[in-house]
This record gives C-alpha cells, structure tokens and sequence, in this order.
C-alpha cells in the first residue's frame, strides 16, 4: 500500500535528519523540491492547505459565536461514523462527511433551545464516543481489521502523511465547495453574529444562516479529522482565528489573517514532521499553541510596557 | 460469558474472577467521587473545564507510561498542575467567558498533541491510547484499586470539607464574596478536585468517556431534585447505577466495551427524564389529573 510505502520514506529520509536538514537550510529551493518529489507529500500539502484556509475562515465566527464545544462535539461524531462507515465497508470519509454533515444540521435546527446547553451537548457526545468505541472494538476484533487498531489512531491523531490522491483531491475539491459556500453567505453571516435582533430586524434569515453555518462547521471538522485528527480539531479550527482576533478587530482583515495562519501552521507542521520523525498533528498543535500563548504574552508586556489598562486590544465581537 | 436469566446464578457468574472484583470495586468508588464532584461541576457550569481536564490528562498518563510510572500519578501531577493554571487565568468566579473558552481549548489541544508525541516515543502506542482514552476497567490491578481507593477517600473528605461554602459560592458568588467567603481559592481548589475525580475516572471509562459519569448523572439528578442534598445523593445513586450496570453488560455482552455500555445506559437515562420532565408532558399530566378531579 502507497501508505507504507509512505512511512518506509519517511524513516528513510528520518535516518539521515540532520543532514537532510542541513541541506535545506542551504538550499531550500532544492530542498522544497526534494520535499515535493514524494507523492504522499504533495497530497498532504494539497489536503492540508485546503483545510487550513477553510478552517481558519470558519474558525473566525465560530469563536465569534462560541461553538468551540460544539465543534469539539461535532469531531467526536466524525470519530464515530468514520469508524461506523469503515466497519460497513464504505469509505471513511464519505461516511463521515455525510453524518456529521446530518447531525449538524439536526443540532443547528435545535440551536434555539440547544443555546449554550453544554450539558445536553456533553451528554450525546460522550454516548457518540462511547459508541465509537463499541465500532472500534468490533473492527479490531473482526478478521479484517487486525493491524492493531491503527485506523482509530489514525481518526483520531489525524493521518495526514497517509492521504492517497483521491482523498486529496476529494478534500480538496469539498473545501472548494465549502468556501463559495461561505463567500455567499460571509456578510449575512457576519451580521446575524455581530448583532442577531438587529440582522433580524434588518430582514436577514438569522436562523437559516446559523443552520448553513453549523454545516460549514461539519465540513470543516471532516477535513480536519483527516490532517490533525478528531481530537486536535480545535488546533486549526479555533487556535488560529483567536489569535488573529487578538491582533486585529476588524472582521475581513481578522479572517484573512486567521486563514493565513492557518496555512503556515499546518505548512509548517508537515514540513517539520517530513524530516522529524514526530507525528504532524503533534507539530501543528504546538505551533498553533505557541502562536496564541505568544500573542498573550507579547499584548501583556505591551500592555504593561505602555502602561495602558490591560486588555486594551479588544476581541472583535459583541 | 452466557448470561443464564436466573439472577443468582449470573451474580455468582459475575464475581466468578478477581478481575471483576477490582472492577467493581474501583467503579464503585468512582462512581461515588464523580457523582458527588459532577453535581458541583453542572451546578458552575464548568462542563468544558471537566472536559478539557479529561483531556490533558491524556498528556499525563501518557507521559507517566513513558517514563515506566503508573498512569494516575501522571494524570493527578498533570491533572493538578492544569487545574491550578486554568484557576489563575480564569476570571473571578472562574467559569469561562468565550475568551476562557478560547484559552481552555488552546490548553487541551496542546496538552493532547504532547500526550500524541509520548505515545510515538513509547512502542506499542494504539493499544496503550485506546486504554488512556476509553478505559481498561476489566484490567484493573490491585495497586490501582488501593491507589483510587486512597485518592477517592481524599477527595470525598475534601468535597465534605468545602461542601457549604463552596455551594455558596457557586450559587452566588457575588454575596458569597461580599461574606468573606474566598471565592477564588475555593474556585481553584475545586479545579484540583476536578482534577482527582478525573484521574480517578479515566482507569474505569477512560478519559472520552468521563462525562458519562461526572455530566449525566448530576443533570439527571438537578432535573429531578432540587434541594442540593437529595440532588447530590441521587448523582451519586445513579453514577453508581450506570457503572454497575455498564460493567456487568460488558461482562455478558459480546463486546467488553465498559465505556459503550456506561455512556448508552446514562444517555437513555438522560433522555427519558428529560421527556418526562419537560413541560409538555407535565402539563399534560396536571391536566389529566384536573380532568379526573373535575370527573370525581
């Protein structure tokens, strides 16, 4: 299979880190082109990128209008019909994306009552996950899915070194869809989150909006499931959009940067993890995290620095 | 395991191994610790803190089996560490605001890439995850349940010892503070129990699971009772309920999956006292009663 193939490269190119890297300090150009000349790494920076721009654009109004749990919800119920689907003989993604898509749209038709109900979203998670686990234990069990359970590590730390052509170009051609989608609707969008009663008043469909929202927001955990894993969604989903709010306080400059972020840090991931022998969702998660703890740090000493009040740089948003 | 419908037989059948005792004697004192912690968690709203503690102790167990120590040293170090972090920085009465939330998940994310990394680093990753994530309360050894017996006793006599004015505190923290009640300290000091209850959990259900014994029993419990001393009792009865009833399926299923019984049992709990009490259904219950008085 092209993926063990992949991991052979991978230890190939591992056993010689230093050097290699070395070399790229030199040479990048030669470096990049070293780098590119292995499929598995052209598919994962095509999968990759399409997430991240897509993640860092839905991020920004999902901090804006606080779902961070209900795309945390909504990863574990890709972790579950990922494993569902493959243990029915589809494809992973496909299942995913089209129960995840279904149950988002359930959730964003309850969102009214639903509103800041982090018990009820609590609750049907952890049984999605609970869930999961029986499809996992019956997967590993059965005769066909030995291999020591390494499709549910992959869910859930993310498989990016692993995508073949067509789930590259599935995801890229999904995240495509997603972002004129999101183009369409961005200015009712950013109305109906700034100030509901008003966009509402203004006679803007608020309610329809959400819903279209919430399944942008399963699209996006879907392609995020593949390059960082259900458990790390929030990295690329939440971490990059935070940070750019902190910076800016307008919304198209604060979401082009959230999207521009988004890149690097999933850019940089998979070039750390190509000639590092850690896994990328590892990478990806550290430097997003870094990136908001060092925005922090840098506006506090600023803020104390200038002696203005602290917190002066204000989240855009209600 | 063939269940044989005869209820003595299958108790016998039960507690036929060890192994089931200690899984029934570290799911008790659990099931105990979590209801009684849960209610305190629903009550401040601090589901996602629970949540995201859960999650950095995967760092922590994950770390501990690198380094060769048992993984609830390495939940409780990591588990306390976060605790008393996510209490600094969070705000005055410490439930999180949408930039806490922010700074929660910016925590987890980055303690489960960090517990991934030590997975890598220690042979044998998948099957050590799956036990982090979603428990291995059929194996279960005696240090562990003396461990969790030890940690559970604590943490209860801490919960007894901070029950009344850590209840103030929750319900309103405004008045509570204006009595000279430290609001703060009380705050985090909950977290570090939070933190105990969690790595006591993670060995039974594991640490995706955990809501299932911390969250659902309490708001079951605050949507059937609302005096805090029946509330508290009837989480506890019913976390104890669901763990009991999770492992002895497991054990009979075909599939030994604790977690998956634990979470289905309390989320159908859930549900059906959720319809019943939902104001539909009582209205129309008063207005049956009314039809029947009128009748009579």
């Amino acid at each position: 299979m092209a993926k063990s193939s992949a991991r052979q490269e991978r230890s190939r190119v591992n056993e010689d880190g230093l050097l290699t890297l070395l070399q790229v300090s030199l040479n990048p150009v030669k470096g990049l082109q070293e780098m590119l000349g292995n499929d598995f790494m052209r598919y994962a920076f095509m999968a990759g990128t399409s997430m991240a721009v897509l993640g860092g654009l839905v991020g920004y109004f999902v901090v804006l209008r606080r779902l961070a749990f209900a795309g945390e919800a909504l990863s574990h119920v890709a972790f579950a019909a990922a494993l569902g689907a493959v243990l029915l003989g589809f494809e992973p993604l496909a299942g995913m994306f089209v129960i995840t898509v279904a149950v988002a749209l359930g959730m964003g038709s309850f969102a009214d009552q639903a509103r800041s109900n982090d018990i009820a979203v609590g609750t049907v998670l952890t049984w999605v996950l609970g869930v999961g686990a029986l499809f996992l234990s019956i997967y590993t069990s059965s005769a066909s899915g030995g291999n020591n359970g390494q499709i549910g590590v992959n869910v859930l730390f993310g498989s990016i070194l692993g995508v073949q052509l067509q789930q590259a170009q599935e995801a890229v051609g999904i995240g495509l869809v997603a972002l004129v989608v999101l183009l369409l609707i961005i200015r009712p969008l950013l109305f109906a989150t700034l100030d509901p009663t008003v966009a509402q008043v203004r006679g803007v469909p608020v309610r329809l909006v959400g819903i279209a929202f919430i399944g942008l927001v399963a699209v996006t955990v879907t392609e995020a499931v593949q390059v960082v894993g259900a458990l790390l969604v929030l990295a690329l989903l939440v971490m990059p959009a935070a940070t750019a709010q902190r910076w800016t306080s307008r919304p198209f400059i604060a979401l082009v940067l959230s999207a521009a972020l988004a890149v690097i840090l999933t850019w940089s991931g998979l070039i750390l993890g190509y000639y590092k022998p850690y896994p990328v969702s590892f990478f990806i998660t550290t430097l997003a995290f870094g990136s908001y703890a060092g925005t922090l740090g840098v506006q506090y000493a600023w803020s104390r620095w200038s002696r203005r009040p602290a917190g002066h740089v204000q989240i855009a948003g209600p | 395991m063939q269940a044989s419908w005869n209820p003595l037989t299958d108790l016998q059948l039960l507690f036929q191994y060890h192994f089931m005792h200690n899984a029934f004697l570290a799911g008790t004192i659990v099931a105990v610790v979590a209801g009684a912690v849960g209610y305190y968690m629903v009550l401040r709203a601090q589901t996602f803190a629970g949540h995201a503690l859960a999650h950095v102790g995967f760092a922590g167990a994950a770390g501990a089996l690198l380094f060769g120590l048992s993984p609830v040293v390495g939940l409780l170090v990591v588990g306390i560490g976060a605790a008393v972090g996510m209490g600094m920085l969070g705000d005055r009465n410490g439930s999180g605001d949408a930039a806490d939330g922010v700074a929660i998940a910016a925590v987890f994310t980055f303690a489960i890439g960090i517990g991934l990394l030590f997975l890598q680093l220690y042979p044998g990753q998948a099957e050590n995850a799956y036990s982090i994530l979603f428990g291995a309360v059929l194996g279960i050894t005696d240090t562990d349940v003396e461990t969790i017996a030890a940690a559970g006793i604590a943490t209860l006599i801490a919960l007894t010892v901070m029950a009344r004015p850590l209840l103030f505190a929750s319900l309103d923290p405004e008045v509570a503070m204006a009595r000279g009640i430290p609001v703060r300290a009380l705050s985090i000091g909950f977290l570090v129990l939070l933190a105990f209850a969690v790595a006591q959990s993670v060995q039974v259900v594991g640490i995706l699971l955990i809501f299932a014994l911390l969250v659902t029993p309490a708001a079951t419990a605050q949507r059937l009772a609302s005096r805090p001393p029946v509330a508290i009792a009837l989480s506890i009865a019913l976390a104890l309920l669901f763990t009991w009833l999770g492992i002895a399926v497991a054990y009979f299923a075909p599939y030994s999956v604790v977690g998956f019984y634990v979470t289905t049992i309390a989320f159908l709990t859930y549900a059906v006292v959720v319809l019943l009490t939902s104001e539909r259904v009582e209205r129309a219950w008063q207005s049956r009663a009314h039809a029947r008085s009128a009748a009579a």
